[in-house]
């Protein structure tokens, strides 16, 4: 047994969970911040300094709240779904390489190496914590909630799956330590400023490489259930969806599901076509532990700002109806996502590097 | 007879949604700067900013006793306002001047004045109905407290929202 591994790993594990759980939380009063500015109001400013306790304040609010169970409910699947929820969320991140390296050790839990495979195998198992919720609460409501996640989830996670494969024609690896690798040498997938950045080729590249990553960004939008895509908790249609029937903590692990499922799928976007932790003349960890802790910074930064961009388009667009996002999912994200890895196919087979 | 509404065609450009989501959202992003930035005005921060300087003269707040130029508590229990009191919020315990005060000819006073805030519904009529211009409305709207007696406002009380009075008919003066 190696124990230094093992010891490092918990370290890593700790430590990336108490960022991303702290991250989190303070995505919720992001949320709740941004959304209040932009509909000209001013959102949660009063517990601590400009709200920024708020967080602490609703956490103590969620677990001191009566836990309450409906005597309609299937307890065991009942008390099962809100685990189901937030574990695939948190569990993606493990894949992730969320650093250069730190004194010599790698900035990622398991660098496996069908990193983005096992992404999208834990990812889609995050359905069935809403399905096993609206299917326990017994109730309307929530039922309707979770058949739509159902059909929702298996319509964007084809065009998911489908966006991200030119991204592994180009590398030839499915881990994602490799991506990230390949963009510090030839420049990130949409933007590829760095590197041999003059080649043409690359230029070309970066077009299937952009619809890839505006495919993958909405199929991500769907997977999270956020407005545009929300039809699951629906508040207008569907009282609260899935999770109706659900108070105190239990609804809290929907709801922070909902979130670390956010900073995730921005994560694996990051990683995937921004670069990761790489920033254009920023040297890796191997020059100092400092680079290595500017480099982590620098991912959260650019999942920060993803996060944004998710919080800045849950408040402008509506809610799609039904069967325009089911026709949305079907014929033209899938198609065009089949038609770009053709596109990328003939771009890397004719146009040699 | 069936209508048929005819529905607006679209062309390329709209039917790609695209320039509207991006329109859209450029609404959004200057509404959340002009925010940022302080320049949006909209809401009063309640606790720090209060609603008092933007108060009308007619405004209708908790009523209170007041006294007059001499210190004397204007009231002189005839009780009119707690008949007329549609909630019958007020209470009025009377006293009796002794014959040596200044103002013994007036004869009663009110030993016991109270009025249930809770039950207030801030009418005015006690005002209007008061001869003797002892009861106002104040512009006082915060009325709070954490029990049921804490919401009575007694006569102590009542005398420290109302303060003193200046301008009114002096009828009770000596030389009168």
């Amino acid at each position: 047994m190696d124990y230094f591994f093992l010891t490092i790993s918990l370290v890593k594990i700790v430590a990336l969970l108490a960022v991303v759980l702290g991250m989190m939380n303070y995505t919720v009063y992001a949320e709740r911040r941004i959304s209040a500015l932009i509909q000209d109001r001013l959102g949660p400013n009063r517990v601590g300094p400009a709200g920024l306790f708020q967080p602490i304040a609703d956490a103590a609010k969620f677990l001191l709240k009566e836990d309450f169970t409906p005597g309609h409910v299937n307890k065991f699947y009942y008390w099962l779904a809100p685990c189901l929820a937030m574990i695939p969320a948190i569990t993606t991140l493990a894949v992730v390489p969320f650093g250069s390296t730190l004194f010599g050790v790698p900035m990622v839990i398991a660098d496996i190496n069908v990193g983005v495979l096992f992404v999208f195998a834990i990812a889609s198992l995050g359905v069935y914590g809403i399905v096993i919720a609206g299917w326990s609460s017994n109730s309307k409501y929530p039922f309707l909630g979770g058949v739509r996640s159902t059909s929702q989830m298996i319509s964007y996670e084809l065009s998911l799956g489908l966006a991200v494969i030119p991204v592994f024609l180009l590398i030839g690896q499915l881990r994602l330590s490799e991506v990230v690798r390949y963009q510090i040498e030839h420049g990130w997938m949409i933007a590829p400023f760095v590197g041999d950045w003059a080649n043409p080729h690359k230029w070309l590249l970066a077009i299937p490489m952009m619809i890839s990553f505006v495919v993958f960004t909405i199929a991500i939008f769907a997977e999270t259930n956020r407005l545009p895509f929300d039809l699951p908790e629906a508040e207008t249609e569907l009282v609260g969806g899935y999770h109706t029937e659900y108070g105190s903590m239990k609804f809290g692990l929907f709801f922070l599901g909902e979130y670390v499922a956010m900073i995730t799928g921005s994560a694996i976007i990051v990683t995937l076509f921004l670069g990761g932790w790489h920033f254009p003349s920023i040297p890796d960890g191997s020059h100092g532990w400092g680079w290595g802790l500017v480099n982590i910074f620098i991912f959260f930064s650019k999942v920060a700002v993803l996060l944004f961009v998710f919080i800045w388009v849950r408040w402008t667009l509506p809610r799609f109806r039904y069967d325009q996002l089911m026709r949305l999912g079907w014929v033209f994200f899938f198609e065009i996502a089949l038609a770009n890895i053709f596109l990328a196919a003939i771009i890397l087979a004719y146009f040699p590097q | 007879m069936a209508i048929t509404v005819s529905r607006p065609k679209l062309n390329w450009s709209e039917r790609l949604y695209l320039p509207a989501i991006a329109a859209g959202m450029a609404i959004t992003i200057k509404h959340f700067k002009n925010m940022l930035f302080g320049r949006t005005k909209v809401t009063m921060q309640y606790p720090e900013e209060k609603w008092d300087s933007h108060m009308p003269e007619h405004y209708r707040g908790a009523p209170a006793l007041v006294r007059d130029d001499t210190g004397r508590v204007r009231c002189v229990a005839c009780q009119l306002c707690e008949f007329i009191c549609p909630p019958r919020a007020i209470k009025i315990i009377p006293g009796e001047i002794p014959a040596g005060d200044r103002f013994a000819k007036v004869e009663k006073f009110p030993h016991e004045f109270d009025i249930d805030m809770i039950r207030c519904i801030y009418c005015g009529l006690c005002e209007e109905v008061c001869p003797e211009q002892a009861i106002y409305l104040r512009k006082d709207y915060a009325i709070t407290g954490f029990t049921r007696a804490d919401m009575v406002h007694n006569k102590e009380k009542l005398l420290e929202i109302g303060g003193v009075m200046h301008g009114v008919v002096l009828k009770w003066n000596e030389k009168k």
